[in-house]
């Protein structure tokens, strides 16, 4: 095996088109190195993309904040800019994995892992979050909802790479949230989950609305239903029921030894339910000013 | 297979190894570096029994490549003591029974170091979440805990 750490993106692109399905990218390294012990990959080469410069930066754009696709999960949680604009990617991110773990893992990884039950990802999506693709042809942007195809599958191609996590801009008045459900308190993977992020008009009704639903199908979704049945509400009963409503019928999870069908469905709604109140009352608190 | 040249500043102090490309970081300390302090318990970061501080943060030493370590600032339990001195953390340990066989116990006594360094008066729940992906078999973990703690007073302390 080869460990490679190029210096640029176009190198590093380079390098994954030349050895394609032979080579691994090695981020914060929690997934790569744990398949490398068991066996269950054997990449004749590992790009080392943290020497690629940007990649370890948290940067503002357009009022939004890149997050380059080496910051790991306690470096979000560090950083006043992007809990204060998105608290709820950044909770996503922080119930990934140990303080060990935290220390390495990164959202982009997170992401290109296409795991269904990825905590970051349902975060993202209600976020409206845009991965920066570098590859042959130049960089590319892609909707996270758009990237994962299926489970541990992306729209990654020859030769390409997540270099970054674009956050957009955000007016106040508006906040997000992400829960899980998992049978512990701490270092487990979630049975379901949901992210939801909110915007309020200068009346206190929902403006906008993302929901997100993770761990309930094949991959994590986007609920358009779940976010109409609650856009023009102060979250009211009615609302609030039909979005339970909306979720539930946007899951297709599997039945395992974790959680079975029933369950799981029910889980994704009052998970929904919970965090679409918490990013109303964070919405509320930014659009006074009232920062709890 | 080409072996990879490191040069890495490793508990204060200037370190150069040979490793293989794929070899880890947990490996090349025990192996090529003679450090045996992180122990491997799982191999896939569950346990934490590894457990190292590289530029400031907690990693798992299984869970990094030792090519790695380049360039980085790297620093494992043996660095914790300053000559015959234990770090109040260690004399914790030792004078509260925090340890049986003590296999887990480097892994924890270098988090927790991180830990109070960041907030020198955690609550024990901050530790016992802090402290989450340090398996421990034998304690149960209330004497940790409390160590830490009696640790943490002494620090404020000093």
């Amino acid at each position: 095996m080869e460990y490679m750490k190029p210096s640029t993106a176009a190198e590093a692109s380079d390098i994954l088109a030349r050895n394609e399905g032979a080579a691994r990218i090695l981020g914060g390294g929690t997934d790569l190195l744990v398949h490398l012990r068991a066996g269950t990959m054997e990449p004749g080469m590992i790009v080392d993309i943290k020497h690629i410069p940007g990649i370890s930066d948290i940067t503002p754009e357009d009022g939004g904040l890149r997050i380059g696709a080496a910051v790991s999960g306690q470096r979000m949680g560090e950083h006043e800019g992007v809990k204060q604009m998105w608290p709820g990617v950044v909770e996503a991110c922080e119930l990934i994995g140990s303080t060990q773990i935290q220390g390495r893992c990164t959202m982009a990884g997170n992401l290109c892992n296409g795991g269904p039950a990825a905590d970051s990802v349902p975060a993202m999506i209600a976020a409206g979050a845009v991965a920066r693709i570098e590859g042959p042809d130049g960089a590319r942007d892609c909707a996270v909802e758009e990237f994962v195809t299926g489970p541990g599958k992306t729209v990654l191609g020859k030769g390409e790479f997540v270099s970054s996590i674009f956050l957009p801009a955000r007016p106040k008045g508006a906040s997000d949230s992400y829960m899980r459900f998992i049978p512990r308190t701490e270092m487990d993977i979630a049975v379901a989950s949901a992210g939801v992020n909110i915007e309020l008009n200068s009346d206190g009704t929902i403006k906008s609305a993302r929901v997100a639903l993770g761990a309930v199908g094949p991959r994590v979704v986007l609920v358009p239903d779940a976010a109409d049945a609650i856009i023009g509400s102060k979250l009211e009963d009615p609302a609030i029921a039909a979005l339970v409503r909306a979720c539930e019928a946007a899951c297709n999870p599997i039945d395992d030894k974790r959680g079975t069908v029933e369950f799981r469905t029910t889980v994704a709604g009052v998970l929904a339910k919970r965090a679409a109140r918490t990013a109303m009352t964070r919405a509320q608190e930014n659009a006074t000013g009232d920062k709890s | 297979m080409k072996n990879i040249h490191v040069s890495t500043t490793l508990n204060g102090d200037e370190a150069e190894f040979v490793c293989a490309p794929e070899e880890t970081l947990l490996d090349a300390l025990r192996n090529r570096l003679g450090l045996s302090g992180a122990k491997e318990g799982c191999g896939t970061g569950d346990c934490g029994a590894c457990t190292v501080e590289m530029d400031g943060r907690l990693v798992c030493a299984c869970l990094v490549l030792g090519a790695e370590a380049q360039d980085a600032q790297i620093k494992t339990v043996e660095g914790m003591a300053i000559g015959e001195a234990l770090h109040p953390l260690q004399q914790a340990f030792i004078d509260h029974a925090a340890l049986q066989c003590g296999i887990c116990t480097p892994g924890i006594l270098v988090a927790a170091k991180n830990l109070l360094e960041r907030n020198p008066d955690p609550t024990d729940t901050e530790i016992r979440y802090w402290l989450a992906g340090n398996l421990c078999r034998c304690t149960g973990y209330d004497k940790i805990i409390k160590a830490v703690q009696i640790a943490a007073a002494d620090m404020r302390g000093a």
